[in-house]
């Protein structure tokens, strides 16, 4: 009797007077709830998606080049140090913020210490390699030739890594900004926030998870031709990434 | 610089082992051996690249451990294999190295390079070229112009020519004597080839294992007279022929002209004693008529004179 009475009364889900008939029916994908959402959804999640991986590679950055600084002058710390920056990626992220969270609650700087975290297994070894692949040829005469020790890890040896380095930061930009959406889990923040919302919902509705995904997608591969064309004007000489 | 003397005393491992010799300002001085000599060790030793367990280098009077390293480097002309180019910096990127170390201004440091290409025997155009992008030779040269940047007095260069083929390397061997009559710098080269060690060196050092001087002296004086069998045998064949070989017709007395009508071959005064007599053995005749370079006589030669010439 009560369903007759809902199919008699027009569709089960409410329809507050906003919803376009793609909306409204649920259809694969809609341009209105784009354009109509652009700016109190998509837009803020992708700006706050922007700033969650920028702060999280400039950390992870600042940390695996300091450490394959010292990784590069001391041999034997750079095993430990892959080792650990492996270990810390083999953590599954859900369960990090479980373990953060008693630390730091629910915060940016939970989310953020873990996709620091994640950079680092991308980021260090790829550093540690550029150093080390500097042709030794190129070492002899800089020393030869009067470099001092900072001249020389200043003008020869991280130019000559600089191709490796940004290899490494590509690898850890791609997968931070993919890795970022899962911060939803946790705050209400990030691409990954329209999605965990049209999750939620008993019959998901798709526009929201594809637009936000689609942004996601293109935010990486925005970064990693940025990231290219960096290399291109800082290192012209390398004709072909080394990674 | 009026002398370069120096001793190293060898660790226990004795790459190098109480070495003493004096090189000459302005001389072209050649260290050669076989592997394992410890003839580039020597050399690294000069600019401190290597560090020497007893004994003294002195440049100029002075022990190279009375500078601070980097300003006795800034010094010292290097050249190695391949040039030892940075890759990634220009020509002129790794010409300049040394002049903007030094503090020269931007503009110093450019009309330098222009000259430096010229003297190297490079196209201005290379200029902006990357080492990749260069032929061995180019490279060499580049190499060889970085070295000079800053005008050094002293020169090393360690097995600078070994990766080129032969033609190329001739060229750059005979470039490297041209600039080195050019400039007066002393250098010190470094080579296991006994042929371009006599073709180059004022003075040959010749090292034997574990850094033992063998003999030291000029590269007649060693076809010539061989101190030891070890030297003997390292040097190798034909040593009265290679010593015609560094005898020019133009720095040897010659006979009087023949006259005009004599029908005898000439050959430029320009040749080698061993060309000539080379060119006696073709023709099948005992004297050549020497002309230089306008064709006008300057008198001949005999093979007995040629024979007598290494008594």
């Amino acid at each position: 009797m009560i369903a007759a009475q809902a199919a008699a009364s027009g569709p089960v889900i409410p329809n507050f007077g906003g919803g376009s008939k793609c909306v409204v029916e649920n259809h694969a994908f809609c341009w209105g709830w784009v354009n109509a959402h652009w700016g109190d959804t998509l837009q803020p999640a992708l700006v706050q998606h922007v700033e969650l991986t920028g702060i999280a590679v400039g950390i992870g950055f600042a940390i695996a080049f300091s450490a394959a600084l010292v990784a590069y002058r001391r041999r034997w710390l750079s095993g430990p140090i892959e080792g650990f920056s492996a270990l810390l990626y083999t953590i599954p992220s859900l369960a990090l913020f479980q373990i953060l969270v008693p630390f730091t609650g629910i915060t940016t700087t939970t989310v953020e210490v873990a996709l620091v975290a994640y950079t680092l297994v991308m980021l260090f070894p790829n550093i540690v390699a550029g150093l080390n692949a500097v042709p030794a040829e190129a070492l002899d005469v800089a020393r030869a030739m009067g470099f001092t020790r900072r001249q020389t890890l200043l003008r020869v040896e991280l130019p000559l890594a600089l191709p490796a380095i940004v290899a490494g930061l590509r690898v850890a930009v791609v997968s931070t900004v993919s890795l970022a959406t899962i911060a939803a889990f946790l705050l209400p923040k990030g691409l990954g926030y329209p999605i965990f919302l049209a999750l939620k919902e008993p019959s998901p509705f798709r526009t929201e998870i594809y637009s936000a995904g689609a942004l996601a997608v293109a935010l990486a591969l925005t970064a990693d031709l940025l990231l290219v064309a960096t290399r291109r004007v800082l290192a012209p000489w390398a004709r072909r990434s080394p990674a | 610089m009026e002398h370069v003397s120096k001793r190293y005393s060898g660790s226990e491992a004795a790459a190098v082992s109480d070495l003493s010799l004096t090189i000459e300002a302005g001389e072209l001085c050649v260290l050669v051996g076989p592997s394992g000599c410890g003839k580039t060790t020597t050399l690294r030793m000069i600019n401190r690249l290597t560090t020497l367990d007893s004994g003294e280098i002195m440049i100029d009077g002075r022990s190279t451990l009375t500078t601070t390293v980097t300003e006795l480097r800034r010094g010292i002309g290097y050249v190695i294999q391949e040039g030892g180019l940075f890759p990634h910096m220009t020509v002129a990127g790794n010409i300049g190295t040394v002049p903007r170390l030094l503090g020269w201004s931007r503009g110093d440091v450019k009309r330098r390079v222009a000259e430096l290409l010229e003297l190297a025997g490079l196209d201005i155009s290379l200029a902006e070229r990357y080492p990749a992008e260069l032929s061995g030779g180019q490279r060499q040269r580049v190499g060889l112009a970085r070295a000079l940047a800053a005008d050094p007095p002293l020169l090393l260069m360690d097995e600078p020519f070994n990766a080129l083929d032969p033609v190329v390397r001739e060229r750059l061997q005979d470039e490297l004597l041209r600039l080195h009559r050019e400039l007066a710098k002393t250098i010190v080269f470094v080579t296991h080839d006994v042929d371009e060690a006599i073709k180059l060196g004022n003075r040959i050092a010749i090292l034997r294992q574990g850094g033992v001087l063998a003999q030291y002296d000029t590269p007649d004086s060693i076809l010539a007279q061989p101190a030891n069998e070890f030297v003997r045998e390292f040097v190798g064949e034909n040593r009265a022929l290679r010593r015609l070989a560094l005898r020019r017709l133009d720095q040897i007395d010659l006979a009087p002209a023949a006259k005009a009508s004599s029908g005898l071959p000439t050959v430029s005064s320009s040749a080698t004693v061993r060309e000539a007599v080379s060119l006696m053995i073709e023709t099948g005749t005992k004297a050549l008529s020497v002309v230089d370079e306008n064709g006008e006589a300057r008198g001949s030669i005999r093979f007995d004179d040629a024979a007598g010439l290494l008594r």
